[in-house]
Formats: C-alpha cells, structure tokens, sequence
C-alpha cells in the first residue's frame, strides 16, 4: 500500500514537472495547444463530476464553456476587470446548471441526454442570433488577458502557467470533494439512486448539485478560454465540443479521478502530434478510437485498472492484508 | 407499549390489480414482526407503500402517531426508519467500509456541513464497531462487489442499523443465504433487538427463520390480511396452510 502510494506520488510529481517544462522550447501554437489542453480539462474534469461520479448524462456541457467565456469577454471588453466576471461566469454557470438539473430529477440516460443536447443548441442559438447581445457569428474580439499580481500574462507562456495553476486548483478541488462525503453521496446517486434515497440520502439535491458544480467547472473553463483565445464566436460551442468533452470523460475513464486529464491528452494533444499524416490524421485518430473503445469501454484508467489488478491483489496477498486493502478508497477513484 | 407504526386501510392498486387491499396493523416498540404470505400476496408492495417508495392508492401510515404517508424515502430515513430490499442492494463499487459509513453519513450534520467535515462523516468508529459486530473485519477493505452472496447480504443488513434506527423493515433477509450465516444473521438481529429495543418489521419466506425470529406474525394472501398472532398459532392457522398449500 505505502509502495503504491509512493508510486503514485512519483509518477504524479514528474507528470507535475513535465507540465512546468513541456512548453520550453515549444512555438506560440505548441504553447496555445498545451493551454487548451489544460482548460478542456477543467471542463471534462466538471463533467466528470457530473457523469462519472453522480452518474447523469450531460450534452450542455460545452453551453457552459460558451457562457462562461461569453460572460468573461462581454465584461471584459467593456472595462470590467477580470476577476469579477471570472467569478460571475462561474457562479451563472453553477446557477444555470442547477436549474438545468431539475429535468434529471424525471428522466434519465437517452432522454437526459437528449434534454440537455435540447439545451446546448438552445444557447448555441443564442450566441449566434442574438447579435445586439454577443456579437453573433462575429463574436466578441480583442478579449484582454488578465494580470496577476502586476504581472502581465500576454505572452503565450505566462498564459500558459496562469492556465496551469487553475488545471491544479481545480483539481485540488475536485480531488477534496470527491472524497469528501459529498463524493460517496454522488457514487451512491450513480449506483443505486433507490437504495441511497432509503439510506437517507437526498438524492433530490445531489443530483441538482453535481449538475451545478459540473456547469460551474464548465464556466470556470470557459472564462479561461476567452482570454486564451482572445476571440469569442458560436462555433466552437456547438455540440461539437459537448461529444468531444464526453469523449474525453469516456476515454480517459469516466469515474476516475485522472480520466479527464487523460482523455484532454487523446482528444486535445493526439489530434495535433497526428498531423504528421497531413489529410489522414482524423482517419487516424478516428480508428484509434474506436480501437480503443472497443476493448476498452471502461477507458483508458479502466484498463489500466484492470490490468494492475491482479498484481495489486497479489501483493497485498503477500503483505498479508485482505485482498482488496490495495485498492482501499477505489470506490471514489 | 405504545405503536410505533400504523398502518391504516393501506391500499395500493396498478391498473386493474390490486396488490394491497386494506391491510391495517400496528407494530410495538420493540417488536420484531413477522410478515409471511405466498408469492404474490402484497408484502413487498406494503413496504414499498409504507416506505414512500410507492404512493399508496389509500390508506394511512403513521410513525409515533404522526402521519407519513407518502413521505419521501430519505425523509423517513431521517427520522429513524431504515430497510433492506428483497433484492441486494449495496454499492458496489465501494468498499464495505465506505458502505457503511455511506449508509449513516446523511444523519451527520448538515449536507454543508458534511461536505467541509471529516472525509468519513465522524463515522469511522461506528463503522468499525458494526463491521466486528456482523463480523465483517477481514473484509473492511474489500470492494462490497468482490463478496460472496451471503456476506454482501450481511452488509445489506448492517447498512440499515449503521444509523441505529428506531424501526427497521427488512424484506427477506435471509434470503439466499447459507445454513451457517443464516444463524448468524438471526443472532445478529436478536443481539440488536435486545441491546438497542430497535423495532423490527421482518418480511420472510423462510419458514424457520421467522418463527424462531419473530414475537408476532402476519399473513398476507391476495394483498389482504389473513391470520395475525403468535408464530405457533398461526403455523396451525387452517387459513394460512390453506393460503400456502390451496384447497384439498
């Protein structure tokens, strides 16, 4: 247990060191992909939340990004410092998705999903047509970067550590609530939703809230997005992204802590080192997929946890503990 | 000693059938009830009415003299009612550990509250104490999906008293368990019943089981009430040979 603990920890401190490092050397557009990477993951990690943990469907999730970024470049662009209108496109995110949550309180699976798709090209629309409010198909240019401290993030690098230190927040976040009661509840929510409501717990207001807090995160991305991209229109949150962000949840290991951070690299990264190919990287990537979903449905951490399995078993075996103490607190994962 | 639950005319049809018809009982503090009916005869649906789980077509529950009716599942919950399901019902994907501090965390303070406490709700001990207590030690750490049948059965019961209720409904606890965790589990429930004077409300096939188990029976035939009292009278009860074994 120490053993894989120490491990983990290894593996996570040069992950944490490749991500301060990788864009040294790197052009402006090596640098703008990593930080995209980066902010998808802070939305796929909200869906995460949503649909690996608590178990409800989500195709809004990309409304939020676009809500969030709007929210940020509208403000922005009018005066308004940064900070404020980040917090606003988070909490009109989180208050947005509580609302959308009260249809998962009476459908579920395909028809949640058609619900919230419902949605997503509701505000799709909306970005698009209402042109007196955000710009329409013109979008909102020359968002400003924010400042930190006095310092100034305009260079592609400095945007790129900003982008970062939210990727750790949020995780850090995430990783405290997900193990916290509120986490267990949310895996209950996912399991068995009758036999949580007979144990007392309120599956009513976990379902509205692990809605909230996934479109939250979704704002949070979002209001990052603007200022990275300095340029906000209505196509990149079409329901495009929401399947790419689902992608990247089911990919990577839907209910697995590390499944968005994985899935972002396959759905963000893989695209851009493909294009060596020139005309055929889609068809690559496409293949690759499908390859991948076909032998492991469970997603990347999936097999991975599958594969280790047997040796996690074996060790603790030997170790003289019960089985299964080598996968202790795997239920959150 | 006073009821601490009534049911009143309980009723509850689908369509054209109807599953609960009239069925009216009250059960003492610290009781333990047997209700016994063949396949069929409304035992589970009454559960599922008196536990909000399904809207009663009519009729009245009471707990303590209060009406319930209708009262949704985690509400009951909260106010000391548990269950287990006639199917298994346990996560899985947790460990019996984190089951049970699942199973009783939601009475610990606030939903705000629990999310800024302690990672295992103050539970830790209580769980440890309920996993010695059905005798779940050496399987603390496993995931509740790598167990056997009967010890994920086991569990199933021990999650309901994690939040020490004041009644407890439990449809077929023994169900598919072995000879030897049968005994076990009969004892367990008797040793809870007598140190903590929960109520117990106890749906049962088995015939040995219940008997040895339950202070009070009630039969249940086509959703109605057919034989109520102790477990000898009502094992020689011509109604209830009647209701199991049909017209000779």
């Amino acid at each position: 247990m120490k053993n894989r603990r120490l491990a983990a920890g290894i593996v996570l401190a040069a992950a944490g060191v490749f991500l301060l490092v990788a864009p040294w050397g790197l052009k402006p557009y090596g640098i703008f992909i990593l930080s995209m990477w980066a902010v998808m993951t802070i939305a796929a990690i909200g869906l995460n939340l949503t649909l690996g943990y608590a178990g409800q469907i989500s195709l809004a999730q990309a409304a939020f990004v676009g809500i969030g970024a709007y929210i940020t470049a509208w403000l922005t662009t009018r005066g308004w410092p940064f900070w404020p209108t980040y917090i606003f496109g988070g909490v009109s995110c989180f208050a947005v998705g509580w609302v959308l949550g009260y249809p998962a309180l009476r459908v579920q699976h395909h028809y949640l999903a058609f619900v919230t798709l419902a949605f997503n090209t509701l505000v799709f629309l909306i970005f698009r047509n209402e042109e007196w409010l955000t710009g329409g198909i013109y979008g909102i240019s020359n968002v400003p970067r924010p400042g930190v401290l006095g310092l100034s993030l305009n260079s592609p690098l400095a945007f790129y550590y900003f982008c970062l230190a939210h990727l750790a927040l949020v995780s850090a976040a995430t990783w405290w609530l997900i193990r916290s009661p509120w986490g267990r509840a949310f895996v209950a929510l996912r399991e068995n939703p009758i036999r949580a409501l007979s144990l007392g717990v309120d599956t009513r207001r976990y379902t509205l809230v692990a809605f909230a807090l996934g479109a939250g995160l979704g704002g949070i991305s979002g209001a990052i997005y603007a200022p990275l991209v300095q340029f906000v229109d209505p196509t990149p949150f079409a329901l495009g992204l929401s399947l790419n962000l689902l992608l990247m949840v089911v990919l990577g290991g839907s209910g697995y802590f590390f499944g968005p951070f994985l899935g972002a690299i396959v759905a963000v990264l893989l695209p851009e080192w493909l294009r060596f190919t020139q005309g055929y990287y889609l068809m690559g990537y496409a293949v690759l997929v499908i390859l991948l979903m076909a032998f492991s449905p469970t997603g990347l951490l999936g097999l991975a946890d599958r594969l280790t399995r047997p040796a996690r078993r074996r060790t603790a075996g030997a170790a003289g503990v019960a089985p299964a103490a080598a996968a202790e607190g795997e239920g959150v994962r | 000693m006073s009821a601490i639950l009534q049911v009143r005319d309980l009723r509850k049809s689908f369509g054209g059938i109807v599953a609960v018809d009239g069925v009216s009982f009250s059960v003492a503090e610290g009781e333990i009830l047997g209700i016994i009916g063949p396949n069929g005869s409304g035992k589970s649906t009454l559960f599922n009415c008196i536990l909000g789980q399904l809207a009663p077509s009519g009729g009245e529950v009471h707990l303590d003299g209060r009406p319930v009716t209708g009262m949704r599942p985690c509400d009951l919950n909260r106010l000391g009612v548990s269950r287990t399901f006639q199917l298994l019902q346990i996560f899985p994907q947790l460990t019996v550990r984190e089951n049970l501090i699942l199973a009783g965390q939601e009475h610990q303070g606030t939903m705000l509250g629990r999310l800024v406490g302690p990672r295992d709700a103050g539970l830790g001990a209580a769980a440890e104490r309920m996993i010695g207590f059905f005798r779940l030690e050496h399987l603390a750490d496993e995931h509740a999906g790598d167990l056997s049948y009967g010890q994920q059965k086991l569990l199933d019961v021990a999650m309901a008293f994690m939040a020490g209720p004041r009644l407890a409904l439990l449809d077929e606890p023994a169900g598919g368990v072995n000879l030897t965790m049968l005994a076990s589990l009969r004892e367990r429930l008797r040793a809870i019943n007598a140190e903590s004077r929960s109520t117990f409300v106890v749906i049962e096939h088995n015939m040995e089981f219940v008997m040895a188990l339950c202070t009070r029976i009630l039969v249940l035939a086509e959703g109605r009430v057919i034989a109520e009292g102790e477990p000898a009278a009502v094992r020689s009860d011509p109604k209830v040979i009647e209701a199991y074994l049909g017209h000779s």
